[in-house]
């Protein structure tokens, strides 16, 4: 086959202002402009988005899944970083 | 190194069974990849040929408000399949190499839409019916166990309750219309019943893989459940239309709270899946003709890209 394919694309959808975009799928197109118009058409048919962003997928680097212990065990033993690692006095109000 | 592969099963399958969701990049079995890319593709491929039967009705809709809500449908339809073949290309298939599959006719797609639409009863059985079962068997995958699939399930079955509702009220408002009206709705159910009760696949004795696939939780109910319980919720609402289901053999059963029902014409079911059934040519054909005379517009738009990139090129120089 000597056809060659549009670009792949990850899609990320804000669904409504003040909150962040999230990944939604991903589409093919030839360019950015035609990955958004696309992206409008398969992901918010349903007014599930306020704004788009279209990233193609070859420039997303992920972490490997073979490192995850190495990777977030650290913070397993850091206890001390969460607030309810102190205790306080009942009486102390507003903390 | 041979203890290592079967290590990596064995914690495969303990997170599969801890309920645990796989993604992209973490390890799996060969087998529960190439499994699911043919599950995910013929899932997206019947997507895709279901357009092809309901977009037989569009122009001829009965009024502007039908005719939008069909477009809409059919609309979702092509968007199902685009989750679909997204999800199966996270395992590292291609779209071209998917739709080649499709168009040589090596990969499958759902039967039941071999079957021509001969009236417009037709789109209201379409909805409730077919798309009733393809509910009762695209709810429990969204909770599968492969992320990207279980996400795409969840988008599909949120979009798909108004394609059965609006099924649901063609048959309404065709059974309290006219007499010739309700026989259309009938004739429609006639036709749809049978082939319908097949989309849930061979019985359990003759579905060798439902086995493995229950152990990976890609499938979560065997077709012979899926099929009872599909029956078990269609007959009362056939009731309240007023229609009569054609099964001589439907009977309700107490002792199983559920209805005891005639067998499905098997020949029938393995000649549409072998390429025999009414429209199986006509369909593949259409999908075709639309991807080689959509060939220009791909590459067109291609070198377009192309070209701009190199004038911004040029431009930023």
């Amino acid at each position: 086959m000597t056809q060659k394919e549009w670009p792949l694309w990850e899609v990320f959808i804000r669904s409504k202002q003040g909150l962040d975009h999230k990944h939604v799928g991903s589409l093919h197109a030839a360019d950015a402009e035609m990955a958004i118009q696309n992206a409008r058409d398969v992901y918010t048919r349903r007014l599930e988005g306020v704004s788009i962003w279209v990233v193609e997928s070859k420039h997303v680097h992920a972490s490997n899944p073979d490192d995850a212990a190495a990777f977030y065990e650290p913070a397993n033993d850091k206890i001390y970083r969460h607030p309810t690692f102190y205790t306080v006095p009942d009486s102390i109000k507003h903390m | 190194m041979e203890t290592l592969e079967v290590n990596l099963e064995e914690q495969f399958q303990t997170r599969i069974d801890a309920d645990v969701r796989i993604e992209p990049k973490d390890w799996m079995p060969d087998a529960y990849r190439k499994t699911l890319i043919r599950q995910i593709s013929q899932h997206a491929h019947s997507e895709l040929v279901g357009m092809l039967p309901e977009g037989n009705w569009i122009t001829r809709a009965p009024s502007l408000k039908r005719k939008a809500i069909l477009l809409a449908k059919v609309q979702d339809e092509a968007g199902h399949g685009l989750y679909l073949y997204s999800a199966a290309e996270t395992l590292g298939a291609t779209r071209d190499q998917m739709l080649a599959d499709l168009h040589s006719g090596k990969a499958k797609y759902s039967s039941i839409f071999n079957y021509p639409t001969l009236s417009w009863a037709d789109m209201g059985t379409i909805g409730w019916l077919v798309d009733g079962a393809a509910i009762l068997n695209q709810v429990p995958l969204c909770r599968t166990s492969y992320g990207p699939y279980a996400r795409a399930m969840v988008r599909v079955c949120k979009e798909e309750s108004f394609h059965q509702r609006q099924g649901f009220e063609i048959m309404q408002t065709l059974c309290e219309g006219a007499p010739e009206q309700k026989q259309m709705a009938q004739d429609a159910l006639n036709r749809w019943w049978w082939p319908t009760l097949m989309m849930f696949g061979p019985k359990d004795a003759d579905s060798p893989n439902t086995e493995q696939s229950m152990k990976w939780r890609i499938k979560r109910f065997t077709n012979d459940e899926l099929r009872q319980k599909f029956v078990d919720m269609m007959v009362p609402q056939a009731e309240f239309l007023g229609l009569t289901v054609p099964d001589p053999e439907l009977k309700w059963n107490e002792a199983k709270q559920g209805y005891d029902f005639g067998d499905v014409n098997w020949q029938e079911f393995w000649d549409v899946v072998k390429g025999n059934g009414p429209c199986n040519h006509e369909r593949l054909q259409a999908r075709v003709d639309a991807w080689e005379d959509g060939a220009w517009v791909r590459e067109a738009a291609l070198a377009h890209a192309e070209k701009r990139k190199q004038r911004a090129g040029t431009a930023a120089a």
